[in-house]
C-alpha cells in the first residue's frame, strides 16, 4: 500500500524529533510550570520555562502523546529558547495560522517547525500539534500577570 | 448475517481517501439505515406537530420501547436526550433524595465518564463515599469483588452492561440481586448493550436502565430512562416547565403523572419516531442474530489481530465474554498515529481514552485504539483492518 499522503504528515524531521526529543524533562529552576491536556484524546504536556528579563532563557517539556504532539513540543522548546517573549508569542501566532491553513508570515525563519505544515491537511491532528504552543502561550501570559 | 444489510446504510457506500469506507466506530455512534432516515423525513414532511396533537408518534414510540426492553408499562419509559441525561436524572433526583452522609455509591473501574461524574458530584454534595469494584486481570468483574464492595450502607450500584472499551459483558442481573440484598437500587448503563443484546429489564430486575438511540441505528438526541414505576413515582422531576405540569399556581405547581413529569419542554419527537423505526429494523433482523454475529466478529478479529506481532488486545480473551468491541495498542506506534494511517486506507477506528480515563489508568496506558463492529460489518472489514494495521506497523518501522 502506498502512503504518499502520510509522508506529508510524518515528515522525516518530525519523526526525528519524536524519536529523539530535544529539551525533554523538567527544569530545576523555572519561572513557568504548566501542565496542559488535550481532553479529547488524553495527550498531556508538562512545560517548564525559565523567563528572565523578558527572555526565555531555557525550556523543557515532558509528557505523553502521539508522534505529532511530542514532536511539536520538542520543536517548540527549540524554537522559543533564547528568544524574547514577544517573539515566542509571535511564533505561536504564526504556527496557529499555519495549522489553520491560513497564509502565514514567512519572513521569520521557522526552522524545523516548517515541517509541521502538512498537519493542516489532517484536521483531526491539528490539536495534537498545537498543544505545546497553547501551553507556552498560557504559561507566558500567566507569568506576565503574576 | 445477511450480506445485504450493508446496502440499507447509504453512508457506507462511499470512498474515504480513495478507499471504500470500512466503518469500525459503531461504539461511538452507529450508522443509520434507510428506514430510519425515511421515518425522520416522513415525520417532518407529513406528521409534524407538538405533543398532544400528534399523540401516536411520541406515544407510539413509547410503546415500541416498552416492548423492546420488556418493561411492564409505558409509564416506566422516560424519553430523554440520551444515556448521559438519564444517569444524571437518577443521580440528581433519586440520589439527592436517598443518599445521605456516609452512604455509599458503588460503580466500577470500567465505567464511561457519564457513569462516573454524576456519582462523583452526588457523593461530594451529600458527603457520601464513592466506591469502585475491582476488576479481574482480564477486565471482567467477579461476583466476589461485587460482594466485597456492596454493604448495607450502599444506596446505589451503577454498572455498565457492556464496556465501551473492553467489550466485557457484565453480570448485571447477579449484581442487581446482590444490590437488592443490601437494600440498594441497581442502575444499568445500557448504552453499549441495547444495540447488541436482547434486553429484558424485568428479567434483569434492575431498577433503572439507560440507553441512547444513536448507538442502535437511531437518531442522536433521543435516549431512554427506564425506571421501576414505584421508584419513578416517588422521584421529583429535575427539569421544570411546559409539558410536565398538571396545574400551575402563582407560588406552587403540581406535576403530570408518569412518565411526562420528567419530560419538561418540547421533546425530540422526530427522534422518538426515528428510534421506533430503528427498533423495528433491529427486531426485523433479530437481536439474538445480531449478538451472535458480534461474538463471531469479535472472535475472528481477535484471532487475526493477535497474529500481528506487537499488538496487544485489552479485555477478556474469551470472545464469548465480550461484545463486538476490540481495543488494542500497537507496540511503539501511538494509537492516534495508528488511527491516522488506517484513516488514509479508508478505515475508521477510534483512538484516545474513549471517555474512560479511570479505566485507562487501570490499564496503565494513556490512550488506546478501538475497533467496534456492528450488524453491517463483515469479515472482509476485519481483513481490511488487519491489512491496515500491518501497513501502519511497517510504515512506522520504516520512518524509525
Amino acid at each position: 500500500m502506498s502512503f504518499n499522503n502520510l509522508d506529508q504528515l510524518y515528515r522525516q524531521v518530525i519523526m526525528d524529533h519524536y524519536k529523539t526529543p530535544r529539551n525533554k524533562g523538567a527544569l530545576e529552576q523555572d519561572s513557568v510550570n504548566i501542565e496542559m491536556n488535550n481532553p479529547t484524546c488524553g495527550d498531556r504536556i508538562q512545560l517548564t520555562l525559565q523567563v528572565e528579563d523578558g527572555i526565555v532563557k531555557d525550556a523543557k517539556f515532558d509528557g505523553e502523546g502521539c508522534s505529532i504532539s511530542m514532536a511539536s513540543a520538542s520543536m517548540m522548546t527549540q524554537a522559543v529558547k533564547g528568544k524574547d517573549v514577544d517573539t515566542a508569542l509571535k511564533l505561536s501566532g504564526i504556527f496557529s495560522d499555519m495549522m489553520l491553513g491560513k497564509e502565514y508570515d514567512d519572513s521569520v525563519d521557522l526552522g524545523d517547525i516548517e515541517a509541521l505544515q502538512g498537519v493542516s491537511k489532517f484536521p483531526a491532528r491539528i490539536k495534537c500539534a498545537t498543544l505545546a504552543w497553547k501551553a507556552m502561550e498560557k504559561g507566558v501570559h500567566d507569568e506576565e500577570k503574576s | 448475517m445477511n450480506p445485504e444489510i450493508k446496502s440499507y446504510f447509504p453512508i457506507l457506500n462511499q470512498e474515504i481517501n480513495g478507499h471504500p469506507l470500512v466503518y469500525l466506530d459503531s461504539a461511538a455512534t452507529s450508522q443509520k439505515p434507510t428506514p430510519v432516515i425515511e421515518a425522520l423525513k416522513e415525520y417532518y414532511e407529513s406528521d409534524n406537530s407538538n405533543v398532544h396533537r400528534g399523540v401516536h408518534t411520541l406515544e407510539g414510540a413509547r410503546e415500541k420501547v416498552q416492548q423492546f426492553i420488556n418493561a411492564s408499562s409505558t409509564q416506566e419509559i422516560v424519553f430523554l436526550r440520551g444515556t448521559t441525561t438519564a444517569i444524571n436524572l437518577v443521580a440528581q433526583s433519586y440520589g439527592r433524595a436517598n443518599v445521605e452522609e456516609g452512604d455509599e455509591i458503588v460503580i466500577t473501574y470500567m465505567e464511561h465518564h457519564s457513569n462516573i461524574i454524576p456519582w462523583q458530584q452526588l457523593a461530594k454534595e451529600r458527603g457520601a463515599v464513592l466506591k469502585y469494584i475491582e476488576l479481574e486481570e482480564d477486565g471482567t468483574i467477579s461476583l466476589e469483588n461485587v460482594r466485597a464492595a456492596i454493604t448495607d450502607r450502599t444506596k446505589i450500584v451503577s454498572m455498565v452492561y457492556v464496556s465501551n472499551v473492553l467489550g466485557t459483558m457484565n453480570p448485571v442481573k447477579e449484581v442487581a440481586k446482590i444490590a437488592h440484598e443490601h437494600g440498594a437500587v441497581m442502575m444499568v448503563d445500557g448504552a453499549q448493550a441495547a444495540p447488541h443484546l436482547k434486553i429484558d429489564v424485568q428479567d434483569l430486575d434492575c431498577d433503572f436502565f439507560a440507553f441512547s438511540g444513536h448507538k442502535m441505528v437511531g437518531p442522536t438526541g433521543i435516549g431512554v430512562l427506564y425506571g421501576k414505576k414505584h421508584l419513578l413515582e416517588a422521584m421529583e422531576p429535575v427539569e421544570f416547565g411546559g409539558e410536565m405540569i398538571d396545574f400551575v399556581g402563582l407560588y406552587d405547581s403540581t406535576w403530570k403523572e408518569l412518565p411526562w413529569k420528567f419530560e419538561g419542554g418540547t421533546p425530540i419527537i422526530a427522534g422518538a419516531v426515528g428510534l421506533a423505526a430503528a427498533i423495528d429494523f433491529l427486531q426485523e433482523i433479530g437481536l439474538d442474530e445480531i449478538e451472535k454475529h458480534e461474538h463471531h466478529m469479535a472472535a475472528i478479529a481477535m484471532d487475526k489481530m493477535s497474529a500481528i506481532e506487537g499488538l496487544e488486545i485489552y479485555g477478556p480473551k474469551d470472545p464469548a465474554k465480550r461484545a463486538g468491541i476490540v481495543t488494542f495498542n500497537l507496540k511503539e506506534v501511538h494509537p492516534h498515529d495508528v488511527a491516522t494511517v488506517l484513516d488514509m486506507s479508508g478505515i475508521a477506528v477510534r483512538a484516545g481514552h474513549h471517555c474512560a480515563q479511570p479505566l485507562m489508568k487501570w490499564l496503565d496506558v494513556t490512550a488506546t485504539a478501538r475497533a467496534s463492529f456492528y450488524l453491517y460489518n463483515d469479515e472482509s472489514d476485519i481483513d481490511r483492518l488487519v491489512e491496515g494495521l500491518r501497513s501502519a506497523k511497517e510504515y512506522f518501522s520504516d520512518v524509525f
